[in-house]
């Protein structure tokens, strides 16, 4: 009997140290809602078009098609950023994908935990545009104004939104925010500061013309005649980054919780990890990155040939992808076997939501056993050749039990999520 | 312009900036504020407006003279009559 009862509490322990995601809301240039997302990726249709932009005309973009108008009044789409109304819709759909009923939760229980990778500059760069017609007498510039660009907004208009009371805050780590917003709701979680985590990643980015110019300045920005084509991560002819907005948020509890109610279980996450290369501010360090997957490995307990599929983060740039590349072999092997995919290839650089949206559109390959493909890449760079590269179509597997994956962001900020098929 | 043009762009900026809002029915004897949902940094969202098409810049100790639609057109009248 003290046997079962030290096994039972032992298992109980285990379950308030492990943390699951439960719901799930996004939007995406190619979806907005989970099950959209996975169609359009495993039918290969990007979201990625053109936009026209202050005082830099045309772009190529991706947008998201989301509604507004579903979880905000008019007002509040008026009254607040796009980022904010993106983070919203994400926490909204989350809530509601979790079957949670809020009314049943101690909302000051709840934490907001959203990556950004900066926040501030379209509103600032649309103030300087909108004044610029009354010759810049800053009389005229929008009392809204540091309401809308503290970079805690995103996060802080959904606590207006759904009356949660518990902590909010962004965070601000490049383009590996998505990631590290995951991970901070993870360790709040684990920490008992809060008992729900509303954690992930927006953007907006594609709403300011500075982001554009400084990446085309930089050599860094994307062209193609056909702009769904654009994004080509892995291709010989890939020559930049495409810049979209984005929006992904997970419901994340601890696992005796989300047992409790008996919740649907979309992965468990098993390892993490971030570190800084510190070595430049916009190379990447391969070294370092390779030191990041091991470390997320190390601490899931598993070694290299358990992860089954690797969502990289390659953005299309010609030496990133490479150097990604390097880093995979470093952590992996030469003559890895793992499945390897990318998601930016259909909806472009989503910034602040990247690692927790290109993540989500792969944890349906629990179910379903497919690896979705990465797009675009009619002519493979040597350096980026694997033997499971899965491209232009997607691939059935025979498992899906862990998959791990990679964000890394400008100053050298890396950070490595894994996450596994749950199974008590 | 007249008073009922100046009315009527009173409640086209409202709209505006309050869109959810029903203002068929406004009184015009009654503070605004009391008959819909309208805080103080909307109210500064009218005197933006004011600032950015006509020019006409409101001093904040007038601002009670605008509490209300029939107050705001007596205000704004003779200031609008040039225009």
């Amino acid at each position: 009997m003290q046997c079962r009862q030290r096994e039972e509490k032992q298992a109980k322990m285990s379950n308030e140290t492990r943390i699951v995601i439960t719901g799930i809301g996004l939007t995406a240039p190619n979806g907005n809602n989970l099950t959209e997302f996975r169609q359009n990726l495993l039918a290969g249709k990007s979201g990625v078009g053109k936009i026209e932009t202050h005082y830099m005309g045309e772009v190529i973009a991706g947008i998201c098609h989301f509604d507004p108008l579903k979880y905000q009044g008019k007002k509040e789409v008026r009254r607040g950023t796009r980022a904010g109304s993106i983070a919203i819709y994400c926490a909204n759909e989350a809530v509601v994908d979790s079957k949670l009923a809020l009314t049943s939760v101690d909302k000051s229980r709840i934490g907001i935990y959203l990556g950004v990778t900066e926040h501030g500059n379209v509103e600032t760069e649309n103030e300087v545009y909108n004044i610029k017609q009354f010759d810049y007498n800053v009389d005229l510039w929008s009392h809204h104004h540091n309401p809308r660009t503290v970079a805690n907004n995103p996060a802080g208009e959904i606590t207006l939104n759904m009356g949660i009371t518990g902590p909010h805050y962004t965070l601000g780590a490049a383009c590996a925010a998505g990631s590290i917003g995951i991970i901070q709701g993870l360790q709040m979680l684990l920490l008992g500061e809060v008992d729900l985590a509303l954690a992930g990643g927006v953007s907006e980015t594609p709403n300011t013309f500075g982001v554009f110019a400084a990446f085309k300045n930089e050599g860094a920005l994307a062209s193609h005649p056909n702009p769904q084509k654009a994004c080509r991560p892995f291709d010989k002819s890939r020559n930049g980054i495409v810049v979209s907005e984005g929006g992904c948020i997970y419901v994340l509890e601890k696992l005796s919780a989300a047992l409790a109610r008996g919740a649907r279980i979309y992965g468990e996450i098993v390892g993490y990890a971030i570190n800084s290369d510190a070595s430049d501010f916009i190379l990447p360090n391969p070294q370092r990155q390779s030191e990041c997957m091991r470390l997320a490995l190390r601490k899931a307990g598993i070694s290299p040939g358990d992860i089954d599929i690797i969502n990289t983060h390659a953005t299309g740039t010609r030496e990133g992808d490479k150097a990604e590349c390097q880093a995979i072999r470093g952590a992996f092997g030469e003559d890895t076997e793992v499945y390897i995919n990318n998601t930016k290839s259909f909806i472009g650089h989503t910034m602040g939501a990247a690692g927790a949206l290109e993540l989500v559109g792969n944890l349906p390959s629990f179910e379903d056993n497919i690896a979705h493909q990465t797009i675009n890449v009619d002519d493979l760079e040597p350096d980026c050749a694997f033997k499971n590269l899965v491209i232009n179509e997607p691939k059935k597997v025979d498992k899906v039990d862990y998959i791990l994956n990679n964000s890394f962001g400008m100053l050298g900020l890396n950070s490595v999520l894994v996450v596994k098929r749950f199974s008590e | 312009m007249k008073s009922d043009e100046i009315r009527a762009m009173i409640l086209e900026v409202i709209h505006q900036i309050v869109p959810d809002e029903d203002l068929s029915n406004l009184k015009g004897d009654v503070r605004i504020r009391d008959q819909i949902e309208m805080d103080s940094m909307d109210f500064l969202d009218i005197m933006m407006e004011l600032r950015k098409r006509y020019g006409i810049k409101v001093p904040e100790e007038d601002y009670m003279q605008l509490s209300t639609l029939d107050g705001s057109v007596a205000y704004l009248e003779p200031l609008m009559k040039g225009i």
